[in-house]
């Protein structure tokens, strides 16, 4: 096991490396969850939300909204094309004729693409630290990063799954654009749904697993929390979504390029 | 520099790397691979050569692991590819038919990081050198040229230094100036001692490259043997000679296929000796003189020809 892991942290190596070798896609996936941002504070900046224990302003609800969003862009979006666009140019099956174990293999990109949701959500609390003057949490940090870090590993295994969905890399962005943008309108990403949707859309943001994440993030990054910040049902949703994702992942996934 | 790896397949089965009996593989109601049998020598190149379709690739790919086979045994480096071992992907080297490298990595990263998964990586410099990439090594990826990318995937699957290699269809679409480049580079990869494994269905490629070669045709091994053996096997032979005033009598008792191509006779028999007799015979008796009269050997062309064609005529009728 320790020579698996040390060969997944050599393929995060090269993760990273082919990663920065295109810049501009590298400079875009930093920033556009700021642009997402700054476009919804200026839309919803006026209000003044009700949370447990008090009042805030947009901008704290945005900060931890914005994480969430980042965890499944990354993870969700950006693992689910990568995995499909490897697969059609042959890299999966090239791979699967060498002793690079996949576990290493998997190891490695969704470690990487971790490390970017991780990167992302620093970025989005200090840019909402300095420009909008949210709090930074502290005492919740330990449940910030655990549900960040389950949110990725729940996110990369669906992100794994809905590959087995796609039929080639052509129809990658579509298909997962489909099944995800929908959502984050009806999960607390780009809205507080409670204000504006009905009973019934509120019940379907219920059974996917984003708004579970983006409350579970709302609550650790929430100034007045007086507890730990951990949201141990919506982790359990959370937890729930990865075991079938890994089901369907297992069974269904494949290594050979789709013509 | 060089290592003792040979010890587990040295006690199992002596001198053969791969040994196929009775392989059988069928897609649904389509039968890919009918029965097949052959083996592969150490430190030969073994050509499968085949028309498109004929099961060279599901082939291969048995004997890679990619894919399970529904009956027969299949012995590669004493592994059953469908069970590998831990040490079966070590000592295999694999170049698909096509490049799956990270485009935006150079090719001394790819390699490098190819290197990494095996136990005794072949030297960067060298492998670098045997397919003509060193002053490469800087580039990415994405910016070589089609051949450059072939012979990029070629290093990929030399960098585990790996005792045998499947190359499929090593050159199908390359002008003929790089497929030339590409066959040096099977020649340099027979002096490194590796026993070569390759699939093609250009007759010309497996006659210039290949010790020994079978002839795969709708699924099944229509011959087998080095391309010296194929070609004596039916001591397939043509006659010419000249069309003259008198000479369609000459023919009257051959019972071979016979064709008139810009008035010259060719006779293609298996009973050279036997045919020619009859003509000169009645030639000598009429005291003719067969203008341009010439005995040659079959190539391996006509061979390739004669087998794809009867095998596949035969098929066609057989499934009505």
């Amino acid at each position: 096991m320790m020579r698996k892991i040390q060969l997944g942290i050599r393929q995060l190596r090269y993760e990273a490396l082919a990663f920065t070798r295109n810049p501009a896609a590298a400079f875009f996936t930093f920033i556009f969850p700021l642009f997402v941002f700054v476009i919804l504070n200026q839309l919803f900046g006026d209000l003044v939300l009700q949370v447990e224990g008090g009042e805030t302003n947009s901008a704290t609800f945005y900060v931890p909204a914005i994480a969430a969003l980042s965890v499944v862009n990354a993870c969700y979006t950006g693992l689910a094309m990568s995995m499909t666009f490897s697969r059609d140019r042959g890299l999966l099956k090239r791979l699967r004729g060498t002793p690079l174990p996949v576990e290493s293999f998997l190891i490695g990109r969704v470690l990487f693409m971790t490390l970017v949701a991780i990167v992302l959500v620093v970025i989005v609390t200090l840019f909402g630290a300095v420009f909008y003057d949210i709090a930074v949490p502290t005492d919740t940090l330990p449940a910030l990063l655990i549900t960040l870090g389950i949110g990725a590993a729940t996110f990369s295994i669906l992100g794994l799954a809905i590959t087995s969905f796609i039929p080639n890399a052509d129809a990658a962005p579509a298909v997962v654009n489909a099944s995800i943008l929908p959502l984050f309108f009806i999960s607390d990403v780009f809205m507080r749904i409670d204000d504006y949707g009905p009973k019934w859309l509120l019940l379907v943001g219920d059974l996917f697993p984003v708004k579970h994440l983006s409350q579970a993030l709302q609550t650790a990054f929430n100034p007045f929390e007086t507890g730990t910040g951990f949201e141990f049902a919506h982790l359990g949703v959370i937890v729930l979504w990865g075991v079938v994702g890994a089901f369907v992942a297992t069974y269904r996934f494949s290594w050979e390029p789709r013509l | 520099m060089y290592r003792i790896v040979y010890n587990e397949f040295m006690t199992s089965s002596n001198d053969r790397v791969i040994e196929i009996a009775g392989l059988y593989k069928s897609y649904g109601r389509l039968e890919a691979i009918r029965g097949i049998d052959f083996h592969v020598n150490r430190a030969e190149v073994f050509a499968l050569l085949g028309p498109n379709g004929s099961g060279k690739t599901t082939t291969v790919e048995i004997l890679e692991g990619h894919r399970n086979r529904d009956d027969g045994m299949v012995d590669v480096l004493g592994h059953d590819p469908a069970h590998p071992g831990p040490t079966f992907r070590e000592r295999i080297g694999i170049v698909l038919q096509s490049t799956g490298v990270e485009p935006y990595l150079t090719v001394e990263e790819t390699i490098c990081q190819f290197r990494g998964f095996y136990p005794h990586p072949r030297p960067l410099e060298e492998v670098l050198e045997v397919v003509g990439l060193t002053d490469h090594r800087a580039t990415r990826v994405r910016r070589l040229s089609g051949g450059q990318q072939r012979r990029l995937d070629v290093a990929v699957s030399l960098a585990g230094d790996p005792d045998l290699l499947f190359l499929d269809e090593p050159t199908t679409g390359f002008d003929p100036a790089a497929r030339r480049l590409a066959w040096e580079l099977v020649r340099n990869l027979r002096t490194l001692g590796k026993t070569i494994f390759l699939t093609t269905h250009y007759m010309e490629e497996a006659e210039q490259l290949a010790d020994r070669l079978a002839i795969l045709v709708e699924g099944k091994i229509v011959a087998v043997g080095t391309a010296g053996e194929l070609m004596s096997r039916d001591h397939l032979s043509t006659i010419q000679f000249r069309q003259g005033l008198s000479t369609a009598v000459l023919i009257k008792d051959v019972t071979d296929e016979i064709t008139l191509t810009d008035g010259v006779f060719s006779i293609h028999t298996t009973r050279p000796t036997e045919t020619l007799a009859k003509i000169t015979n009645q030639a000598t008796q009429l005291g003719l003189e067969l203008e341009g009269l010439t005995v040659t050997g079959a190539t391996l062309e006509d061979i390739y020809l004669r087998l794809t064609d009867t095998e596949a005529n035969k098929t066609r009728k057989g499934n009505g």
